[in-house]
This record gives C-alpha cells, sequence and structure tokens, in this order.
C-alpha cells in the first residue's frame, strides 16, 4: 500500500500528488465506498433495530438479512415517476433536494476519520484540515435549512410549506444552544481545527465528554432537533402535516431528502465523535495499561463511536412520542440556551483559572 | 394580529406582524383522521381558530338496510358500524330485538355475551391507544398493542370464525357454544394481559413528552361533554360517573363486580388514564364471568320468525368501549323493523370536535381526533 502511494506520488510530482490526485481518490472512496453504502445500510439497520424493538422482523425477505434491501430500494426509487406538481416553482423545487444533500456531504470533507499523516506515514485519514475547521462545519451545516424551506415552499402545497416553516424555526432555534455547546471542546482545545481538538484530547489525555458532559449532552439534543429526528421530527411530522416538507415529493427527489436526512445524522455523530468522544483515539488514551487497545485502527474506533450515536438516534425514534412545536422552542429557548451560556461561562472560568 | 375571541393566547400580542387566517383542507385522505373524516380548518399559522367536521364519505344507509331484512338477517350489519367493535353492535342490537318481541336469555349466553362483549372493548380500546400514541409519534406501543390484540382476534376467531365483522350473537342468545378449550386460553390471555398493560403504560403514562402533549389538552368540562350528549370514556374523563353498565345494567353486569374509572380535568390525558384502567377492569370482569360461568342453554326459545307486534318501539343502549351504543326500532307487524335508528357514540362524541379543537395547535388535533375515538364507518353508518 505505501509502496503504491509513493509510485504515484513520484509519478505525479509532490504538489499535483498533495492538491489534487490524493484530495479525489479520497474524495471517491469516502463517497463512494464509505458514506453512501452506510447510509443506505443505516435505512436498513434503523428498519431492523426498530423491528427488534417493536415486537416484530423488519425487512428481511430480500436477500439474506435484508441484506439486499437497500438496493431494491434504490432501484425502486429511481423507476420510480417523477412528478413535478403544476403550480410548484419549477427551479426551486428542482434545487431544494440538492440543497439538503450537498451541504451534508460536503462537511466530511474537515472531519478526520484516522490520525493525520504524521502518524499512518502514508495518507492522512481525512481531506483536509482547515484551520477553521469547527466553524466550516456549522456554516455548511446551516445550509441545509434552506433546502428544507425551499423544498416546502416551492412544493405549492399548505401541508409542505408548514414543514418548510417549522423546519426553519426548529433549525434556528436549534442552531444557537448547539453553536455554544461546539465552544466548550474549542476552549479546551484552544483551536477550531478538528484535527487540533482530537490532538488536544489525546494530549489533555481525556476525552472532553468528561469536562464538557453538559455540552455533550446539549450538543446531543440540538444535533437531534437539527437532523429533524424523532422526537423532533416535526417539520415532517406524518401524521400532522402528511409529510411535511416533501409531501409533493416523489422518486429520486425524495430519496436525495432521504439522503439528506441519513447523512446529516451522520454527520451528527461524526461530529460529536471527533469533539467530545476523541476521534480516532482509543478509550483513556493516556492509561498506558489500555495501550494494546491501539492495535485497533483509528479510523475502527471513530467508525464504533459514530455507530454508537446512530445507534441512539434509532433507539429515540423506537422510545418517544413527538414534541409540539411550541414545546420545542420553550426547550430551545428558555432551556438549552441558558444551560449552554452558563456551560460555556464555567468552561471560560475554569480555562482562565487552571 | 386579530385575537380569535376566547382563545387561550397567553400573549404575544402586538409582537407578531399581521397575519391572515388560512384554510387549510384536513383530509379526507389524511394519515391521522382515522378514515375518511375531513375537517375544514381555519387557521391562523399552527393555531386552529375554526373547525368543521365534514362527514358522509362512508355512508352506506345501514339504518335503511335494515328495514329490508328481517330482524335475524339485521346482526351483520351492526357488525359493519363500528367495525373495531362488532361484538358490543351486536350485542346492543340483540338486545333491542329481544326487549321488542320478548325473549329471555339464557344465564350461559348471557355470560358468554358479557366475556365476548369485555373482550371486544379491550380490542376496541388497544387499538385507540395505538392509533393514538401513533399519531403523538410514539411508534412503538402500536406494535405493541397489535401483538395482544392479535391474541384477542384469534379467540374471536376461534369462536365466531371472524375476527372483525363478529356476528356473534343471535336476538334470543347466541349462535354457537363456546368451542372446547376456549374459556383456558382466554383464562390465560387474561392472566397475561395486565403485564402488556403495565408495559404500555411504561411507555406512555409517566413519559414526559407524552404528559405535555396530552396534559391540558382539549379540555372537555362535564357540562359541555352532558350538553353535547357525549358518552364513554370521554364523558368519564371529564368526571362524570356514567356507565350504562352501573346505571341500567343488561345481560349480567349487575352480577359482576367492577369499577368505573373517572378521570378529574377532562383533557385528553385522563381520557387516556380512563381508558387505560378501563381494560384492566374488561380483563377483571372476563375473569369473573370465567368463573361463574353457568352451563345450561344458550338459545332463547323462541319462534322461527321473530315478529315484533304493530306500533312496538324500542330503545335499547348499552355501553359500547366508546360510548352509548343504542338502537331505536320500530315494528309493524312483519319480520322485518319498520324503522331502525341507530344512536352512535362516535358520531356524538365526535360532535365535541370543534369545541376541544379551538384554539389548539395543529398538532394538538391530531391529538384530540385520537382521543375522541371515532371509527367512521359508525360516524356515517
Amino acid at each position: 500500500m505505501t509502496s503504491l502511494i509513493e509510485s504515484v506520488r513520484n509519478a505525479t510530482g509532490d504538489t499535483l500528488f498533495d492538491y489534487a490526485v490524493s484530495p479525489l481518490v479520497k474524495i471517491l472512496v469516502l463517497l463512494f465506498l464509505m458514506l453512501l453504502p452506510l447510509i443506505a445500510y443505516l435505512t436498513l439497520a434503523e428498519r431492523r433495530i426498530l423491528g427488534f424493538m417493536q415486537a416484530r422482523l423488519g425487512p428481511n425477505r430480500v436477500g439474506p438479512w435484508g441484506l439486499l434491501q437497500p438496493i431494491a430500494d434504490v432501484a425502486k426509487l429511481l423507476v420510480k415517476a417523477d412528478s413535478i406538481p403544476l403550480r410548484a416553482v419549477k427551479w426551486a423545487f428542482v434545487l431544494a433536494p440538492c440543497l439538503v444533500v450537498g451541504p451534508a456531504i460536503i462537511i466530511f470533507s474537515v472531519i478526520p476519520l484516522g490520525p493525520p499523516a504524521s502518524e499512518t506515514g502514508g495518507l492522512s485519514w481525512f481531506i483536509t484540515d482547515i484551520n477553521t475547521g469547527l466553524l466550516f462545519v456549522v456554516a455548511t451545516a446551516t445550509i441545509g435549512v434552506y433546502g428544507l424551506i425551499i423544498g416546502g415552499w416551492s412544493s405549492n402545497n399548505k401541508f409542505s410549506l408548514m414543514g418548510g416553516l417549522r423546519s426553519a424555526a426548529q433549525m434556528i432555534s436549534y442552531e444557537v444552544p448547539q453553536g455554544l455547546a461546539l465552544v466548550g471542546p474549542v476552549l479546551l482545545a484552544g483551536t477550531l481545527s478538528m484535527v487540533g481538538i482530537v490532538e488536544a484530547q489525546k494530549s489533555d489525555g481525556w476525552w472532553y465528554v468528561f469536562p464538557q458532559i453538559i455540552g455533550f449532552f446539549l450538543y446531543m439534543v440540538a444535533g437531534i432537533a437539527e437532523t429533524n429526528r424523532n422526537p423532533f421530527d416535526l417539520p415532517e411530522a406524518e401524521s400532522e402535516l402528511v409529510a411535511g416538507f416533501h409531501t409533493e415529493y416523489s422518486g429520486m427527489r425524495f430519496a436525495l431528502f432521504f439522503l439528506g436526512e441519513y447523512a446529516n445524522m451522520i454527520v451528527i455523530s461524526a461530529v460529536a465523535t471527533t469533539l467530545f468522544l476523541g476521534g480516532w483515539l482509543r478509550p483513556f488514551p493516556s492509561v498506558e495499561a489500555l495501550a494494546f487497545l491501539d492495535v485497533v485502527p483509528g479510523v475502527i474506533w471513530f467508525t464504533l463511536k459514530v455507530f454508537v450515536f446512530l445507534f441512539v438516534y434509532i433507539w429515540f425514534r423506537g422510545t418517544f412520542p413527538r414534541y409540539r412545536f411550541d414545546q420545542l422552542m420553550d426547550l430551545g429557548w428558555k432551556w438549552m440556551i441558558p444551560v449552554a451560556l452558563g456551560n460555556l461561562a464555567l468552561t471560560a472560568l475554569v480555562k482562565l483559572l487552571v | 394580529m386579530t385575537q380569535p375571541l376566547g382563545l387561550p393566547y397567553d400573549d404575544h400580542d402586538g409582537l407578531f406582524a399581521e397575519s391572515e387566517e388560512m384554510e387549510l383542507n384536513f383530509g379526507p385522505q389524511h394519515p391521522a383522521t382515522h378514515g375518511v373524516l375531513r375537517l375544514k380548518l381555519k387557521v391562523n399559522g399552527e393555531r386552529i381558530v375554526d373547525s368543521y367536521p365534514i362527514i358522509g364519505y362512508l355512508h352506506r344507509g345501514t339504518e335503511k338496510l335494515f328495514e329490508l331484512h328481517p330482524f335475524f338477517q339485521n346482526v351483520p350489519h351492526t357488525d359493519r358500524m363500528d367495525y373495531v367493535a362488532a361484538a358490543t353492535n351486536n350485542q346492543a342490537y340483540v338486545g333491542a330485538v329481544e326487549k321488542l318481541v320478548g325473549l329471555v336469555v339464557p344465564p350461559r349466553a348471557r355470560y358468554i355475551r358479557m366475556m365476548l362483549a369485555e373482550l371486544q372493548r379491550i380490542s376496541s380500546h388497544l387499538l385507540w391507544l395505538a392509533t393514538h400514541a401513533i399519531d403523538i409519534g410514539a411508534m412503538t406501543p402500536f406494535f405493541y398493542t397489535f401483538r395482544e390484540r392479535e391474541i384477542l382476534l384469534d379467540l374471536f376467531e376461534e369462536y365466531c370464525g371472524a375476527r372483525l365483522t363478529l356476528n356473534c350473537m343471535r336476538p334470543g342468545g347466541l349462535p354457537h357454544d363456546l368451542p372446547v378449550g376456549w374459556t383456558e386460553r382466554c383464562a390465560k390471555l387474561m392472566a397475561d394481559l395486565p403485564g402488556k398493560l403495565d408495559e404500555y403504560e411504561e411507555l406512555l403514562t409517566n413519559n414526559r413528552i407524552w404528559k405535555k402533549r396530552t396534559v391540558g389538552i382539549g379540555v372537555l368540562p362535564p357540562e359541555i361533554a352532558i350538553d353535547y350528549g357525549v358518552t364513554g370514556p370521554m364523558l368519564r374523563g371529564s368526571g362524570v360517573r356514567w356507565d350504562l353498565r352501573k346505571a341500567l345494567p343488561y345481560d349480567g353486569y349487575d352480577e359482576v363486580e367492577f369499577e368505573v374509572p373517572t378521570g378529574q380535568n377532562g383533557d385528553t390525558y385522563d381520557r387516556y388514564v380512563v381508558r387505560m384502567i378501563e381494560m384492566r377492569q374488561s380483563v377483571r370482569i372476563v375473569n369473573q364471568c370465567l368463573e361463574k360461568l353457568p352451563d345450561g342453554p344458550i338459545m332463547a326459545k323462541r319462534p322461527r320468525v321473530l315478529k315484533a307486534a304493530k306500533d312496538a318501539e324500542i330503545y335499547h343502549g348499552i355501553e359500547g368501549p366508546k360510548g352509548e351504543i343504542g338502537f331505536y326500532i320500530v315494528g309493524d307487524g312483519t319480520p322485518n323493523p319498520y324503522r331502525c335508528h341507530v344512536r352512535p357514540p362516535s358520531f356524538i362524541n365526535l360532535q365535541s370536535l370543534p369545541e376541544l379543537c379551538k384554539g389548539a395547535l395543529i398538532a394538538d388535533l391530531v391529538a384530540l381526533i385520537g382521543t375522541t375515538d371515532i371509527v367512521l364507518g359508525e360516524v356515517d353508518r
């Protein structure tokens, strides 16, 4: 593997390799070998896990244990009629799903799946490491809400419009506590770079979930609200708004919204893993007695932690009823933002004194 | 913002820009209307200003059909009104016919009827809980309740061959005696059921979100409930202790012990609690019936063709799972009823819906449709 990388590097020259070949290959690998299959199988995993929680089987007919189900689903969605309502605003209607999926996938460019090149000796386990990484994540994630609003508005359907408005209000209110919760680890690490934050957790010797336990929970709750998942799935609330903002969508356009939702779940889990659970680090990175755990590659640790979050997402869906719109706002503005501010002040104070 | 009269707005005066009221068509093909209920809503944002239920999408002319068939052949029509509680419909109809033509039902038949009716009550309440919970967003109770409902339906199937449209009673008694082993299987289910009910309650009763979504939502004061003629768990949720099984005992309800639960606040949560307790009380009744089940015939001595006297009329109402289900039958000396009018609990309880959802949010509306527990087959007939 290393020799292959070296020979390609020699053939293309350092500059071309670092700025074009290696990112391109990584993007392709990340997108087609990791992200899209993960999303596809996440849908299957969700249905199977929910099935077991709900005393039923879940999809198990297509292939062994239903393993071919996602492929069948995608094939079905691809060949389905793709209808656009007669009086919809066509360009916006077409644009909306892309606005949901695009940003969710772009965020992965700064998420470190494993250690940098200095540790692996070959390629780094991330596409790029920019010094404003976290800011980039937050900024890009915000674009996603436009997709929901535009999709809801352009469908020319009252239920869609309500779904779009709900998602706008919800995502704006929950971005504030989410952002505030993210500042905690940044204060502790002293950097905005995603790789830097993980490495700071290594040098500090603990995952930031321990000093930032409040921030962690705030981030998780806000993250679930951001991704519009149960118990905060108001924008699509099936029993209230039929299907919310994507009522009028069908075929592959609907699939894109679906893809966006699951990609966002993975993003939130990946960011939480990076900031609070030490990214690619093994548990208790400072305890020497556990050094044997380093045999497991960083990317496996990272994936395992992400899976834990994803399982929690699914678990929530099987457990909770849905919040009401105004109660959600209450929770966001009256509880989470004050608590997040308090947590931030406390963290800053401790950082200043210690 | 124009503030609609008498609505529980807490503040916000002048905080919002002028907003317009919008008309929203809710149903008849909407996932939360439990059938083909259509609601014309006037909404201000998400707040419901006014609502107007439109019914009739499932009208099948059942009452007219009653006039075309002899008393015996009308029993299957009753199945198809409240199709999730066919046994109690049967019970109300055959009760009315028996009173009309003067038949005395043997004790064994009365006890089996009571058992079937209580099993039906449990199964109807389980279906209500499933849909109510899934409307509010809790997905899992749906599958749990259906698991138990399946066993209940198996019991019905074993008894009369059908799972929903039971056709399990006849004027004067019952079509069949209990199959071999039925009582044991029923007793086993009754032994299991309280534990299963605990399981559902664990998911919901003390769940903070569930409470937030139901406590204080859709308060129905007792006077208004009585004014609208609301019956059943909806009335008892408002704190009125009125249960026809106690007030005007029919079949053998005066021979068994049970309690009638009531709520205090008349909100959605109270109605939920009342129905949950009712299921436990039904288990109690079935257990007593199994214990006391007398031997003997299951059909009264009766003529082959039932004829009501000319101008004989009768009203007989019983406590169905959703409220008072009653039949008003007029005879004209022929084997067919001259006129048969149904008092359907769903239809009358539905009238209170606009009252309940004034000033509520759209999210509450689905909880309120759930809590009225309507079956459109019965509303429209």
